[in-house]
Formats: C-alpha cells, structure tokens, sequence
C-alpha cells in the first residue's frame, strides 16, 4: 500500500454564504467525522482561515473575502468526499426559516430594528471587530444590550457606554458572559432560585461560581448585571458599574448586592465607593486577587449577612488520590475568573505559578502554553478565542492538553473547571471525563499515579444534571468540588512537599 | 433597563445563546447578521452624536415635501441653458468616459439645435471638446435615461411649498427609438421638434388654465393602482391625463388636439417624467444635513453609478454601473445593453420603484421575478432606509409607507443595497431600448461615502 494513494481533495469557494462560526465549527466536525473522511473545514474565508486551510496543504483560493464561504475537505476516495459534500448541504439547509407556510414567508430580519418593536434586550454574539457597530445598531433601536463578543476594542466600547447613558440603557459587556434578568439567564447561565441578591459581575464565572454558591445555601438571586471585565478600568471609568448599580438600588427584588469584579483602578474604585455611599442599600465587594478572599471566602460572608446558615460546599472525594505526590500542578480552565483565583490560592501555596493571563511578566506562559512548572490556562481568553467558539461550548482545545498532560512525567495534577448551565456544552463530563480517564491511564503506564481534581460550577437544576456529571467525573477518577477555592487548594496539597 | 419585565431577547450571532433562551421559554427574535462590507468606518459613524436628530430632520424634510407641477417651458427660460450647453443624467463625466447612449443623446441634441449639420460634425465637435457638459442634478434637474437636455427643450416645471425647491424633467419621448436611449435618426430629432412646438405649448396651456397639478397626490393614487413609478407608469399617466384633459380640450387648437392627447395616452411612461422632478424635490429638501447618512441622489451616466449624501454636500460617490439583468426586446440580448444608465433612480431615492415592487405585482415577470420576491424586496429595503412614507401606502403591506431615506449606515451594515427597476438601453450609440430589469448600485459608493462619513464625525473615542 502506497499512504496517500487514493486521497482525493475538495476545495470549493461559496461566494456571499454566511453562517457563524459556531454553526461552522460544528459543521466541519460533523463532516470530519464521515467515515473515510481525513480532514475537512468549512469556514468563513477571513485571513485567519485562508492559513488554517493552507495549514491542511490546499492552496488560498484566490479573491475569496470574509463574505464568502470555503469548503475543503480530504477524503480517502471520491464517493466519501462527494457524501462529506452531501452531508454539509444537509447541515447548511437545516436553517430555521421564520414564518414557513405563510403565503409570503417573511425573510429573517437583517437589522436589530427590523426585529425591535416590543423586544426589551439585544444579545450579541457577532464577531468582536463588528459587534461594536451592532451593538450600537442596538442602542439605536431602544434597546438594552447583552455584549457577549469578546475582542472588542476599548475606544468602541467607551463610545458605545457613553451613547448608551445618554440614551438611558445599559450595555452589559463586552466580553459579557453571563446575565440573570429576573430569572431568565442570558449567555452562561446557571438555573438559580430566585432571590434577594442581585450581583453586578464584571467577571462572567465568578458571577457563576457565587450565585451557584448562594444557590447551594439557599439563597436565591434577583438579577445579575453583567459590566464587561474592562469597565472598573481607569479607561471605561466603572460606567456600566455605576449604571448597574443605580439599576439594583431602585429594584424592588434585590435587597443586598454583591459587585464582583478584579480590584477597580484607583479613581474608579472611589467613584463606585462614593455611588456606594448614596445608595440605600448594602453592597460587598468582591474583589479578586492575590491574598484577597477568594470567592467562597464571599459567598460565605454574604449568606451569613443574609441571614442563612453556611454550610462548606458540597465536594467529591476520589479515595485513590489522597496522597501527595512531587511533580506540577496543571490547571487547565474555561473560565477566567475561576482560572486566576485558581491561580492565586495555588501560588499561595507552591509559589511560581505560570500563566497565560498572569499580570506580571515574570509569570507569563510563551505563547505554545508550555512549561516544566506549575501553570494554570484560561482558555477562554481573547487570543484562544479568536476564530473558535469558547471552550465551554466546544472542549476540542482541553481534551487535547488533557491528554497531553497524561503523558507528561512532570504532571502529578490536573485541576480542571466544568461550568454547567444554560448556553454551556450540553454534556461536558461526556468529553472531558474519558479524556481524563484515558489521561490517567497513560500516567499509570508510566508508573504514574496522576490526580484530577475538578471545579464544578452548576446547581441541581441546570440543564446538563448536576448528578449525571458528577458520576462520570467520578468514574474517570476524579476529586469534584463545587467551590473553586476548595479544588485549587485541593489540588495544590497534593503536590505540596 | 425595567428590571421587573421578562425581558423580551433579539438574538445576533451565534445560534446556540438564542437556543438556550428558547430552552427557558423566552421569547427571542433571531437576526440574519452577515459581516458588513466595510467594519472600520461604522463604528465612528455610529458614534457620531449628530447622526440620529439629522436622519431624523432629513426623514421629515423627505415626508413634507410637496410637488406641484405649475409650467412647463423651455429649458433656455427655466434653467437658464444657452445653445451649445447640454446635461445629461447621472455624476459627471467627459466624452472620452461617455457610453454608446449618452454620447447618442448628445449627437441628437446638438441636431436638435441645429448647431451641426449632421452626426459626424457632432461627434468631431463633442470629441474636441466645443461643448459644456454639467449633470441634470447640479442644477435641480432630472433626466431619465441619457438624460440629456438642450436649450430649446421643453421642462416640465415642478414646485416645493413646504421647502420652497424647484426641480426640473424634460418631456417623455415616449419608447423604443428616443433620444434619452441614445437614438438619433431623423425621427427622432422631428419627434423632439413636434415636442418643443406642438406638445410642450399645448400642455402648458392647459396646466396654466388648470392651476398647479398636485403631482404627489397622484403618485400616491398610482402606488396602489399598481404602479411603482419607475418601470410601471400607466396608472399616473392615465391619473395625469384625467387632470389635465378638461383644460387641454379648452385651450388647444382644434388641429393639434388629437395628436396630443395620443401622444400622452399611448405613452405609458409619460408620467414617470413627473414621479422624477417630484422626488427631486423630496429629495433635495434633506440635502445638507450636517452629520446626516441620508441618500439624497442615486444616479447613472452609463459609465459611473453616483450617489450623494446628505450630511456630505454636493460630492459624489463614484463606482462602476452594473449591467441590469431583465428581459430583453426583440432579439437584443445581454451583450447588446449598456451599463446602467439615468436619473431615474431618483425613484427608488425617494422611496418608490424597486423600493415598492410589492404594490406592483403585475410587471413583476417582467423584471424577472416573482410576487413574493416583490414583496421579499420591498421589505428588505425597509432594512436599510431611516423611516416610511405615509403618503406612499402600499395596500398589500397593510398600507405600510413606502420604505423612504436610504441609510447608507445601514446599507455597508447589511450590504442589502438599494434595488433598482429599469430600462436598459443599447450599448451603441444610435440603438435604442433593448430591454428592462433589475440592477443595483456598486457597493463602493456606499462604503466610500460611508469612509467621508466617518471623516466627517468627531472623534468618538476622545475622554469626555
């Protein structure tokens, strides 16, 4: 047998398709998936694509732009290629089209306007260079608006804050990924009792991880404001903060609230200070850092302001891995905010903790992401988002290092974030469980005893089952730990000399 | 943000978060988001404080304008052109840039004032360059077509009373082989005579008796008679003729009476000489708004598709006109027609003809295309402009106004451009019609003007 023999290619330009890149991710691993299919994309030709596609040895297709559509796919023979082919017309057909059966079915709306009359709120999620200009289409059209897009530059975002105080709205975001609106949770949200705290979040999964806390407590939330994790910056000035703020204090639901943010800039953290003063109305601070409480540390404090009693959150024990052993801790996360006070409690204990969202230098990973030490991942931030959909929703990029760290003599521990909830992967622990499973296998090959230890941020009532994910974790050999907190500090006992 | 509603979602970008509010059972409206065509520049017109009030006065300045017909007379008296001066439709060009049609409608107009004494002497004077040539619109005109207009030519004169403008259109020759498709045989140089003598006093005879004649009331009679007032003009034709017919049979002589009247009945473009100077003067009331992105003209010489925005004065943007598709007449084919050419679009500028295909269903074969792609139209193009027009209702939308001020924020947001019904004219110089269809403007002059735009606008992104 000659490799290669056989192989046949499909490159195709679809000028003036569009899909998202969602949608398209998702349609290039259904197709990859063919039987005899070796390789395929399906992508938006932006630059970023056009390498990825000569990254799989096609050549650029000449004048194709980001309007227009590429398809390339490699296959074994011409009858699996031509059903790859088949298969992504099927995908692309399965468009919803509003309004089938009318006799003149209305297309979908282009504009936020067309679609505005009676709608409240606008959730954007379009690409970070444009989301600006729709999120400004939104203010326009008299709407509130959710900024999920991340990659939007800070200029935008102030001009599109000061618009929307002029015009009496809140932008939550950029980079905005989770909102409660009385009950209705927008982006990653996870199903909370309804309740008197209303949190305004400039950090999507810290907002996560505390209502998740204060749910397990029963305590319930009124609403949880997202701001965007610049806005305590001495740039954007705190505006959504404040506006947030003024918003809670008026709201018949909420009686306390908790503002969630990395410490504020000098200047904005008087201005949120002083608002603070005027406002009737308790408010705590949950200010995330090195030596800072962490965000069980709040939780605790603020159910027993409320009034309830606080008992530790709920955790998993895996018996196997109770010992210490030497070696590095690897922290590989979705969320930012749980990834950096990961970060902090570990490096409390172990000292030099590397990572890619690290605020000195001295800490910072290089750019492949890998290091002999102790380092934790965000791979939620901006520069591994860039072209690909969030790693809560697509666990491609973990499962990878996952299984990477398996064979690693140096790992002796992998602390891993699953964050459940509306938005997120509708099954995490089916993907990340064998993953780990699989990567502990290998240790063991290597006469290696490696740990797993898993933050799970999610409540009973969240769509994936709570339980369900647990048990599979559990199976795969993992300690689980609904605070944060307790599976970093867990997991950095382990390798603790 | 009323924090005590359900909120009520409209979802652009990624499928799955709309997917996960309809999973709690909210309500959620999905966009149909495509990349803009042009991302840098939007983000400063957006932010531009001015833009909104400014759309707004334009969007209004639109809706109040009237257009009364009150005269009709030669172009010498009414635009003040002198024997060897003549404009022509669309931004301004040369004779080398000019296409087959224009530089025919030239030839037969310099015929038509006798400054030559035959198509070659023309062309030899044109080619040296011994003639003015300006843009109908740089002095309150329109032209269909070629759009060409000499001093001894007949205008229909039309009349602002809410913002005082006054717009000008020459008589309709008629179709086939008429000089504003650029013929120029000797019938159709005697045709343009019997206009200036015979047609052009009779009808101002009768519009003197009459009094002014209420153009816009008609239009919007037309609309929902089945006219879109660019490619369908029977309706405000036979409306025009209703109006004025008392008064030509009283003023007219006996011997000339009957031509007349035949010659506009049996013209079922008569009328769309009419619906133009009429959005001219819709138009130009929103022109020379500071921080406006209104489109005040769309036009075509049959080399450049132009536009002009509001809140950028008297420049143009400039990209090549496309080649319309459509039905052809005859044996002509698509290699026989030219690029895109007259002042026509002032129609769709104003809100009408593509831009009502929905209230047109019976030419829609004709253009090429089915009912519910009327309709499909229609709507997309309320996607792009700022507001509608209540006095141009469209029955079969439930007498929603004609989608009216073209957005050029919206169009480089959306890249949904402006659609346009229209004649198509020969490439050769001489030809005539060939057909009719659908074209588009180039996506270039939007995004060039929407660049000056941005150039235009404060800086969004200083402290304050």
């Amino acid at each position: 047998m000659y490799p290669g023999l056989g192989v046949r290619r499909h490159l195709e330009v679809r000028a003036g398709v569009y899909r998202d890149s969602v949608s398209l991710m998702q349609a290039s691993r259904r197709i990859g998936a063919e039987p005899g299919v070796r390789s395929a994309l399906v992508a938006m030709a932006t630059e970023l694509n056009i390498e990825l596609l000569v990254g799989m040895g096609f050549h650029a297709p000449a004048g194709a732009s980001a309007n227009d559509m590429v398809v390339a796919v490699e296959a074994d023979g011409e009858e699996q290629l031509a059903g790859a082919v088949a298969t992504l017309d099927e995908l692309l057909a399965q468009r919803r089209i509003d309004g089938e059966g009318q006799a003149f079915p209305d297309p979908l709306p282009r504009t936020i306007r067309a679609a505005a009359a009676g709608a409240t709120l606008a959730l954007i999620s379009t690409p970070g260079q444009y989301a600006a200009a729709d999120a400004f289409e939104a203010l326009d059209a008299g709407l509130d608006v959710m900024l999920f897009s991340d990659n939007v530059p800070v200029g935008p975002e102030i001009a599109l804050k000061r618009a929307a105080a002029i015009r009496g709205r809140l932008v939550m975001g950029p980079d905005c990924g989770t909102a409660v609106l009385g009950g209705v949770g927008l982006g990653f949200a996870n199903v909370v009792r309804p309740g008197p705290i209303g949190l305004v979040a400039a950090s999507g999964t810290g907002a996560q991880q505390l209502m998740c806390l204060f749910d397990a407590a029963g305590l319930g939330i009124s609403h949880c404001l997202g701001v965007g994790g610049r806005d305590l910056s001495e740039e954007v000035g705190g505006r959504s903060t404040l506006a947030a703020l003024d918003l809670l204090a008026s709201d018949a639901a909420t009686e306390r609230v908790v503002v969630v943010s990395k410490p504020p800039a000098p200047a904005v953290a008087d201005a949120v200070r002083a608002r603070i003063a005027d406002l009737d109305l308790p408010i705590d601070l949950a200010l995330l850092g090195p030596g800072r409480p962490t965000l069980t540390d709040v939780a605790e404090r603020v159910v027993r302001a409320a009034g309830r009693r606080w008992t530790a959150p709920r955790q998993w024990s895996a018996p196997a891995i109770r010992q210490r052993r030497p070696g590095a801790l690897r922290g590989l996360f979705s969320g930012g905010t749980l990834c950096a006070e990961a970060g902090f409690v570990v490096s409390e204990r172990l000292g030099a903790v590397r990572s890619n969202i690290a605020s000195d230098a001295a800490s910072a990973l290089p750019d492949d992401l890998r290091s002999d030490g102790h380092l934790v991942i965000d791979f939620g931030d901006d520069v591994l988002t860039r072209g690909r959909p969030h790693p809560m929703i697509d666990n491609t990029l973990r499962v990878d290092r996952i299984l990477d760290e398996g064979s690693d003599p140096a790992c002796a521990v992998l602390l891993v974030d699953v964050v459940l909830g509306h938005g997120a992967h509708p099954n995490p622990a089916a993907e990340l469980a064998p993953a780990l499973a699989t990567a502990r296998e290998n240790a063991a090959r290597g006469d290696r005893d490696l740990a797993v230890v898993v933050s799970l941020t999610g409540t009973a009532a969240d769509p994936q089952g709570l339980d369900r994910q647990v048990a599979a974790l559990q199976a795969a050999g993992a300690s689980i730990h609904l605070s944060n907190a307790d599976a970093a500090r867990t997991a950095a006992d382990l390798v603790a000399g | 943000m009323d924090l005590s509603a359900e909120p009520r979602v409209v979802a652009m970008g990624v499928d799955i978060l709309a997917d996960a509010l309809a999973a709690q059972a909210v309500e959620v409206r999905r966009i149909d988001w495509r990349p803009p065509l042009d991302g840098d520049a939007l983000i400063r017109v957006l932010a531009d404080p001015r833009r909104r009030a400014a759309n707004e006065q334009a969007l209004a300045a639109m809706l109040s304008a009237g257009a009364m017909l009150v005269d009709i007379r030669p172009a010498s008296e009414a635009l003040g052109l002198k024997p060897g001066e003549f404009l022509h439709a669309g931004p301004p060009i040369s004779w080398e840039r000019a296409s087959g049609p224009l530089r025919g409608a030239l030839i037969g107009a310099m015929l038509l004032e006798g400054l030559v004494t035959g198509s070659e002497e023309a062309e030899a004077a044109l080619s040296a360059g011994h003639v003015e040539l300006e843009p109908c619109h740089h002095r309150g005109a329109v032209g269909p077509m070629a759009g060409v207009i000499s001093s001894s030519m007949w205008v229909f004169e039309l009349h602002d009373p809410a913002n005082g403008g006054t717009a000008f259109c020459p008589l309709n020759e008629g179709l086939g082989k008429v000089l504003r498709y650029g013929a120029y045989s000797p019938d159709v140089i005697e045709r343009l005579r019997w206009m200036n003598t015979v047609l052009g006093p009779a009808l101002r005879a009768a519009v003197r008796q009459h009094g002014p004649v209420d153009v816009k009331s008609i239009i919007a009679q037309m609309v929902q008679m089945g006219d879109e007032g660019h490619n369908r003009n029977r309706a405000g034709t036979l409306l025009l003729l209703r109006e004025l017919l008392p008064d030509l049979v009283d003023t007219a002589l006996a011997e000339t009476l009957g031509a007349v009247v035949r010659f506009v009945a049996s013209n079922d473009h008569f009328f769309l000489n009419l619906v133009m100077p009429a959005g001219k003067l819709q138009t130009s009331a929103a022109a020379g708004i500071e921080g406006s992105s209104v489109v005040t003209t769309m036009a075509r010489n049959g080399t450049d598709f132009g536009i002009q925005v509001s809140g950028l004065g008297e420049r143009w943007f400039t990209g090549s006109a496309q080649v319309p598709e459509g039905l052809f007449l005859g044996t002509y084919g698509p290699d026989d027609a030219n690029p895109d050419i007259g002042d026509s679009a002032i129609a769709e500028t104003m809100g009408l003809g593509g831009f009502v295909m929905a209230s047109a269903p019976a030419i829609v074969q004709f253009v090429g295309g089915s009912v519910p792609d009327a309709i499909r139209t229609t709507k997309s193009m309320y996607e792009i402009t700022v507001g509608e027009n209540p006095a141009f209702s469209l029955p079969i939308l439930d007498f929603r106004g004609a989608p009216t001020g073209i957005d050029v924020v919206a169009v480089v947001k959306t890249g949904v451009l402006p659609q346009i019904n229209t004649g198509m004219a020969g490439k050769v110089a001489g030809t005539g019609q060939v057909g009719a269809g659908l074209v588009k403007p180039p996506a270039e002059c939007f995004v060039q003007a929407l660049a000056a735009l941005a150039e235009a606008a404060p800086d969004p992104f200083v402290a304050g």
